[in-house]
């Protein structure tokens, strides 16, 4: 048992956090956030290329950094700090990993290539979690178990005691929702159990008012955007790699969310170091010393589960995803928290739309709920968990 | 970074897991904070004495096994998983013997550790006073230089266990004109002598489980001085950082919590319930959460770092976690709750946690002041 970051890990963290303290500082952010069309920050993409943030996962054979979990979540608590808004979860956590896992299918191979020559990024469309529970398996019999949750109602949502009532009775179909649509260069969705690739400007896509305007939503018109030709993957093979899809997401967000806690704590620390009233500086009040307490408490404990479960995906441990889902609910939380924290203990300045904290405060609010909220994520641990007899840490 | 156990700590597991299996009580001794229930605890604790697992992380030469600090949370989370006893040596084995591994003489170290270990001298923490609480600087009881040694006067109270036990420790006044922090010295002072007394009084839960100790001249002679006269404060500071992190909680204690939430929301009439099946996933991801900071924290302790400050941020953790486990426990109990029973009675002392060892009020300016960096005026 050794629970430390590596130096290799440490140096990579410090080479990030140095880059982005300089190329995507909050005046970038706000540029992108007002912009009246979607934009990049300029140059961003092909930085975080070039350090090898996007091509992590990819094995070397292929022109990647044949890197694990734990290295990419490291490299995304920093992105989640700087506010990136780059489809960097999407692509280097998910679509890198999936489109490796098919080197026999050459549209995979391509777009792969494609993206790890660094041109052209990968957006999601995976489908709300909170309510479809198709397709959330658990770890290494998730395909069978998921497919069976897409034919049948599973046992929870017919016996009412412990399923989740709310979708019955409710005709509209959620939206699905891809981030940043139109700057991808590839949608990679699940459409009924399977896999979709396509080129994102042949997908069908409205945009959305998003409150986050620098990570703007799209919803997608799966019927229209997906066909034969668009498939990657169905089947047994579609759920394994949805699982992992899904899995990957909520931990690389959960881990931006970490970053994205420690980000806000920190504006709030030096908010209150200067802020004077009453003659001093606020951060003497034990009321204000306390909230920032609570906000650290919480993020100090999101961050082991969110290495655990990058761990256990880098050892594909049979219960990841029991671990990722540990990792997303906590860290949504702990986030939300340095939220409300944030905001509260920078008064009026923080409610203002020129402040900075707004920017971070809406990607977290974003993400939070994003790849399954910390409530979706804690009804899967109940489903694995309390429904299981025998002893957990046995 | 790699979360799996070595062979060998495996095999460290799997042993005491066979011993406690073999050896455990089977029926639930009585409290150990009441007379009879403190005897019974005192054979239990002999029993892990005689089989080295009473402090395993200690040298052999004082009883121990030199097991890794590792190995010391493997040890905790089988303890807790098998059920044994609470450890009514506590406050020696993980608040006192760390302190005196840190401060004390060779001498002292030869003489007084085996004991601890061995449930031989019982000890008890002799901090707080009617007037000093969480301001324990404020304390008053004082000591006054004599020929060998010092005689002792002042009130101890709260001193949990300290009608059932033969010594406690703490720091008293030296040096009156000196600032607060300064002039304290750390004593081991003795109960069963002539110019102490002691009054047994019942905590919330109606045990006799605190004392008050009357010290009136009682003689500590110049060995059983901790860390030199005029240090107290340091060597005050160097038990309480025992007391708040690891050692006086480690995360086995509250995997168990959850393991028994687990199968009570499985046996319970309430356990369908959305809600409170919730609130069990909350106590698990939290037990989950204080397990891997606990190991985070144990890789940086071996590698020599000092934890300070941080270790209120385990502490102000911890103790909301059990109390917020129970408060659980009793909602699945529904009107149960209302009985003494096992879960009735942990709540209550659950609810002590945020309050020793440091209220949670005071760990968190030591983690605003000391980690976070504000201000103090």
């Amino acid at each position: 048992m050794h629970f430390a970051l590596t130096s290799e890990q440490e140096l990579a963290r410090n080479a990030l956090r140095e880059l982005l303290t300089e190329h995507c500082t909050a005046a970038q952010l706000r540029r992108v956030f007002e912009a009246d069309e979607p934009v990049r920050v300029p140059g961003l993409w092909a930085k975080l290329h070039e350090l090898g943030v996007i091509g992590a996962l990819a094995p070397e054979a292929v022109g990647g950094l044949g890197l694990n979990a734990i290295d990419l979540t490291v490299l995304l608590e920093e992105t989640g700090r700087a506010g990136v808004p780059e489809l960097v979860v999407e692509t280097a956590a998910v679509a890198v990993p999936l489109l490796a896992a098919l080197p026999n299918e050459p549209r995979a191979a391509q777009a792969l290539e494609q993206i790890l020559a660094g041109e052209l990024s990968v957006t999601t469309a995976l489908g709300p979690v909170g309510i479809a529970r198709a397709g959330l398996g658990l770890g290494g019999e998730s395909a069978a178990g998921a497919e069976q949750h897409t034919q049948h109602p599973s046992p929870a949502l017919t016996d009412g005691a412990a399923g989740a009532p709310l979708s019955r009775g409710r005709s509209a179909e959620p939206q699905v929702l891809a981030p940043d649509a139109v700057l991808a260069g590839f949608v990679l969705c699940e459409h009924r159990g399977e896999v979709h690739l396509r080129n994102a400007r042949q997908v069908r896509l409205a945009p959305v008012e998003s409150v986050d305007r620098a990570r703007r939503l799209y919803s997608v018109d799966l019927d229209a955007s997906t066909s034969a030709a668009t498939r990657l993957a169905a089947g047994p093979l579609a759920q394994q790699l949805l699982a992992a899809a899904r899995d990957h997401a909520a931990l690389g967000t959960a881990a931006q969310l970490v970053g994205l806690g420690h980000r806000m704590l920190d504006l709030t620390i030096n908010h209150v170091k200067t802020r004077k009233q009453f003659g001093q500086a606020i951060g003497v009040f034990q009321a204000v010393k306390h909230q920032l307490v609570d906000a650290r408490l919480a993020l100090e404990f999101a961050s082991p589960l969110v290495y655990r479960a990058a761990h256990s995906i880098a050892h594909e441990d049979p219960e990841r995803s029991l671990h990722v889902s540990m990792a997303k609910a906590f860290a949504s939380e702990a986030a939300l928290l340095a939220a409300r924290k944030a905001l509260q203990l920078h008064g009026a300045i923080g409610y203002s739309y020129e402040y900075a904290l707004q920017l971070y405060m809406k990607r977290a609010w974003a993400l939070a709920a994003a790849h399954g909220d910390a409530l979706a994520h804690r009804t899967r641990i109940a489903e694995v968990m309390l429904t299981a007899q025998g002893e957990r840490y046995a | 970074m790699d979360l799996r156990f070595s062979a060998e700590d495996e095999a460290f597991r799997m042993k005491a897991r066979a011993w406690l299996e073999a050896h455990v009580p089977k029926t639930a001794l009585p409290s150990g904070d009441t007379r009879e229930g403190f005897a019974k605890h005192l054979e239990w604790e002999r029993a892990l004495f005689d089989a080295r697992w009473a402090v395993v992380a200690w040298p052999r030469e004082y009883g121990g096994r030199a097991a890794s600090l590792m190995q010391w949370l493997i040890f905790e989370e089988e303890y807790w998983r098998a059920g044994a006893p609470q450890r009514v040596t506590q406050n020696g084995v993980f608040l006192l013997a760390p302190t005196i591994f840190s401060f004390g003489t060779q001498a002292q170290k030869d003489r007084l550790l085996k004991p601890i270990a061995a449930a031989e001298c019982l000890w008890a923490q002799g901090w707080s006073e009617p007037e000093a609480g969480s301001d324990l600087a404020s304390l008053r009881s004082y000591a006054v230089r004599v020929d060998g040694g010092f005689r002792l006067y002042g009130q101890k109270t709260w001193t949990t266990r300290g009608a059932f036990c033969e010594k406690i420790f703490g720091p008293f006044r030296t040096d009156p004109k000196a600032p607060a922090h300064a002039g304290l010295t750390y004593f081991l002072v003795p109960l069963h002598a002539e110019g102490v007394s002691v009054r047994g009084c019942a905590r919330l839960d109606g045990d006799e489980g605190f004392a008050d100790v009357f010290l009136d001249g009682v003689f500590v002679p110049d060995d059983d001085v901790l860390g030199g006269v005029g240090n107290g404060w340091k060597v005050a500071m160097s038990t309480t950082s025992s007391e708040r992190a690891l050692s006086l909680r480690a995360p086995g204690r509250f995997m168990a919590t959850a393991e028994r939430l687990r199968a009570l929301c499985a046996e319970s009439p309430r356990g369908a319930d959305p809600v409170l099946r919730d609130r069990v996933v909350r106590a698990i991801l939290d037990a989950e959460a204080y397990r891997f900071h606990t190991f985070a924290i144990a890789t940086r302790m071996q590698a020599g770092v000092d934890l300070g400050p941080e270790a209120s941020l385990s502490k102000l953790f911890w103790s909301e976690m059990d109390v917020s486990m129970h408060e659980t426990a009793l909602a699945l109990l529904d009107e149960a709750s209302a009985l003494q029973n096992a879960w009735s009675k942990q709540y209550q002392f659950a609810l002590a946690g945020p309050i020793y060892a440091g209220t949670n009020e005071i760990q968190k300016n030591v983690v605003a002041e000391r980690v976070l960096g504000l201000p103090r005026k």
